[in-house]
């Protein structure tokens, strides 16, 4: 599959006979266009998406200086980058809430969409954002269906109504009696998987809203889902209305064209992004860094957010001034293990990187060498984690014992500890070598690249810098 | 034959129609063999996820035989399409069963795509044909999932072994051979958490369920399914590479064919990772599972209404 630096890569070749003909004619263009096409295509934007947004790109390139610049295949890409952000609509959008309480939330989508477990990631939303949801069982067909949303339920303290295997039109209208009843402000309704093409059971839906009067009606999409994204969303759109689309399993390695997709027929935004199984993986969707991971650029801006959370602005100034004066002892290695970690599972964190997806998956990262890691480190004294030299034999046999590892792995992180510190001198003597809170933005392919080789390194040694 | 061949029939015409009435229309409407003839044609295939590789290796073939054949005629043209996507999908591959002993059966695929209704509908299909068949609740993550199975067990009438959410899947399959060989059942079906291929360490489970099944009983697991969504695009490709990684996967069933996708990806997978479709979902029904023929599968994407 083509990677965001595989397009550029492609782009650049074809712009590269071009070199020194002022502005861009059609004809190049069109060159351009194809493997852009192509990249949509693999990334499984719908085929009429990808015309539109060719047509829309080509009028912005033609003409356009692009040559001038050194890197016209990723100017290129920046324009189609653009685009697609546009496309998919502005910044995020939230859950509207109701000023009469309350506020009805209705799920539907295909089978095996994720909508019960995504009802019970936004009901769990909505307790934590202080609201009183009330969980909605009207999935009556699939086996089991009613047990695994109260299952979901009683994970999260939240109250799951249901009324067995009657009719859901029934179950959705005496839900809202028992919220209003109970003082639920948020009631979430599950219903069942259905294909966009079962009239029965489209026209059950229908009967729902008109039971309920649902404020938002939520399209749940599986991220993978191909070609066929434009037919469902087009289907329940119009047989419904919606009010936005949740897409799930984007925790997945799929590029998620759809996405593009479902918003160009719908016109409805992405409310939210589905990323994990557990129940707090629901993340605010940002069509920005969708548009990235279409193109496979990466998941930069989310790494760099994760970074800024977490990583202390004042030790990351500390460390650099240690750095400078190359005192890193033990103890700052501590605290830079246990930094990164803050910033969630080191996977994930590395699937952000551009051009790291596919590397990473011959690479296995072992969490569990940072805990013993840190557990070595613990069963030192202070003046051991400040002055490593001093230890010998007998105290390596000491930390052993103490950390539950061997006298080998102790000299192993001994050693990585000295080659570290031996980067650092290299590094220190070198310009603008911020710390790891430097915020040197690596939204462009290049420097994006930069950073993969950043990481790739660190695995290596593994501590990061 | 005729009667499989039209449940089939009836039940892709929603796929067919998309499908073929783009071909037909195409083929019907054009005026004569020409390049835009062909970029029509491969903008079909993509659009029924085959994707870009496989569209224009197709096309490419088409050419040929174009070529070769001296084809003059555009209505032709489908009749040649049908024959190299035949090709391209293979023999009928029908499932492995052990002769005089115990076959066990391990089940696995992305979230949601439909493996424990699959399992159903393949335990009541192997009962109907007079197998003794037992069933292994391997998804203890899922909330439910048990629940789930036991219900689909009930309606297919085979037993399930199960142990409590969020047991070790390896044990509840280790349990599952020791109960299926002690008495004496043809078949085991062993279902598991849906797990995108992308996690390594569910992978990596994957790996420790089959490998304890593979000590219990030589030459198991007899199948390691990959149960795929048709409606998926071309990261079925990759979750086919990475589960035969893992498990080293020995079938595909394509799961619902019945909504409007267009079961291209089929194509696109026999391009790119062959491993041959053993069964596809066209309905909800437990009687909705089907053997995949590869001929009959092209020719119901391709029929005429006429013909049937």
């Amino acid at each position: 599959m083509a990677m965001f630096e595989g397009l550029s890569e492609k782009l650049q070749a074809t712009f590269k006979r071009l070199r020194g003909k002022g502005r861009l004619t059609e004809a190049d263009v069109n060159e351009a266009m194809r493997e852009v096409r192509v990249a949509l295509l693999e990334a499984d934007v719908n085929f009429k998406v990808v015309k539109d947004l060719i047509s829309r790109i080509k009028e912005r390139a033609i003409g356009q200086e692009v040559l001038e610049s050194l890197t016209p295949g990723q100017q290129v890409v920046k324009i189609v980058h653009e685009e697609m952000i546009s496309l998919m609509g502005g910044s995020e959008s939230k859950i509207q809430i109701s000023s009469k309480p309350p506020t009805v939330i209705m799920l539907v989508g295909l089978q095996g969409a994720g909508k019960t477990t995504h009802g019970a990631k936004l009901a769990n939303l909505m307790k934590k954002q202080g609201k009183r949801p009330l969980l909605v069982a009207c999935d009556i067909y699939r086996p089991a269906a009613i047990k695994q949303l109260e299952v979901l339920g009683e994970q999260i303290k939240v109250p799951v109504f249901s009324l067995g295997q009657i009719s859901p039109v029934k179950i959705a209208g005496d839900s809202l009696e028992h919220a209003r009843k109970n003082g639920n402000d948020v009631l979430i309704i599950d219903t069942a998987g259905r294909l966009h093409i079962n009239e029965e059971l489209m026209d059950e839906l229908s009967n729902i809203r008109e039971k309920v009067q649902p404020n938002e009606i939520l399209l749940v999409v599986d991220a993978m889902t191909g070609q066929d994204a434009v037919n469902v969303a087009e289907a329940f759109h119009n047989q419904l209305g919606l009010d936005g689309v949740i897409l799930s399993k984007l925790d997945g390695d799929t590029r998620g064209g759809a996405a593009l997709s479902v918003k160009a027929v719908t016109g409805c935004p992405i409310k939210f992004a589905g990323m994990g199984e557990k129940i707090d993986a629901l993340e605010v969707f940002h069509p920005d860094r969708m548009a990235s991971r279409i193109l496979g650029m990466g998941d930069v801006l989310t790494l760099i957010e994760k970074a800024q959370q977490n990583f202390d602005e004042k030790k990351a100034r500390e460390m650099e001034e240690k750095i400078r004066k190359q005192e890193l002892t033990l103890e700052d290695f501590l605290d830079q293990i246990k930094q990164l970690r803050s910033m969630g599972p080191l996977s994930s964190i590395l699937e952000m990187i551009p051009g790291m997806g596919k590397q990473l998956k011959d690479v296995q990262i072992d969490e569990n060498e940072f805990n013993r890691a840190e557990a070595i480190i613990y069963s030192m004294t202070p003046e051991e984690r400040r002055k490593p030299l001093i230890i010998k034999d007998s105290r390596k046999k000491r930390i052993a014992k103490g950390s539950g590892t061997t006298i080998q792995d102790v000299g192993k992180l001994l050693k990585q500890y000295e080659q570290t510190k031996k980067m650092m001198k290299q590094l220190s003597g070198l310009p603008g070598m911020g710390g790891p809170g430097s915020k040197g933005g690596s939204k462009k392919g290049k420097k994006g690249k930069k950073g993969g080789q950043g990481k790739k390194s660190f695995l290596k040694l593994p501590f990061p810098f | 034959m005729a009667g499989i061949f039209n449940k089939l029939k009836e039940k892709l015409t929603k796929t067919r129609q998309g499908f073929v009435d783009k071909v037909e229309s195409i083929f019907t409407g054009a005026r004569r063999i020409d390049e835009d003839l062909y970029e029509e044609l491969e903008e079909v295939l993509i659009q029924s996820d085959v994707g870009v590789a496989t569209s224009l290796e197709l096309v490419t073939l088409l050419r040929q035989s174009v070529k070769e054949r001296k084809i003059s005629d555009p209505l032709q043209l489908p009749e040649v399409l049908k024959e190299h996507i035949t090709n391209l999908l293979g023999e009928e591959n029908p499932l492995c069963i052990a002769e005089d002993n115990l076959s066990v059966y391990l089940v696995v695929g992305v979230n949601g795509v439909g493996k424990t209704t699959t399992i159903g509908k393949l335990a009541k299909n192997l009962t109907s044909q007079g197998k003794s068949v037992l069933l292994a609740a391997g998804d203890t993550f899922r909330a439910a999932a048990i629940e789930q199975l036991e219900v689909w067990g009930e309606r297919a009438g085979v037993e399930v072994i199960k142990q409590a959410e969020g047991a070790d899947p390896a044990a509840v399959a280790y349990d599952a051979v020791r109960a299926a060989k002690s008495r004496n059942v043809d078949i085991l079906i062993v279902d598991t958490a849906g797990r995108l291929h992308n996690k390594v360490n569910l992978m990596k489970e994957l790996s420790k369920i089959k490998k304890v099944i593979e000590r219990e009983v030589p030459g198991a697991p007899h199948e390691v399914l990959l149960v795929l969504d048709a409606t998926t695009g071309q990261n079925a490709i990759q979750q086919v590479k990475l589960f035969q990684e893992a498990a080293d996967v020995t079938g595909i069933i394509l799961t619902k064919l019945d909504g409007t996708a267009k079961g291209g990806v089929i194509l696109g997978i026999q391009g790119e990772a062959q491993v041959p479709v053993k069964l596809i979902g066209i309905g909800e029904g437990i009687d909705d599972l089907k053997p995949f023929d590869p001929a009959e599968f092209a020719n119901a994407l391709f029929a005429k209404s006429e013909e049937g």
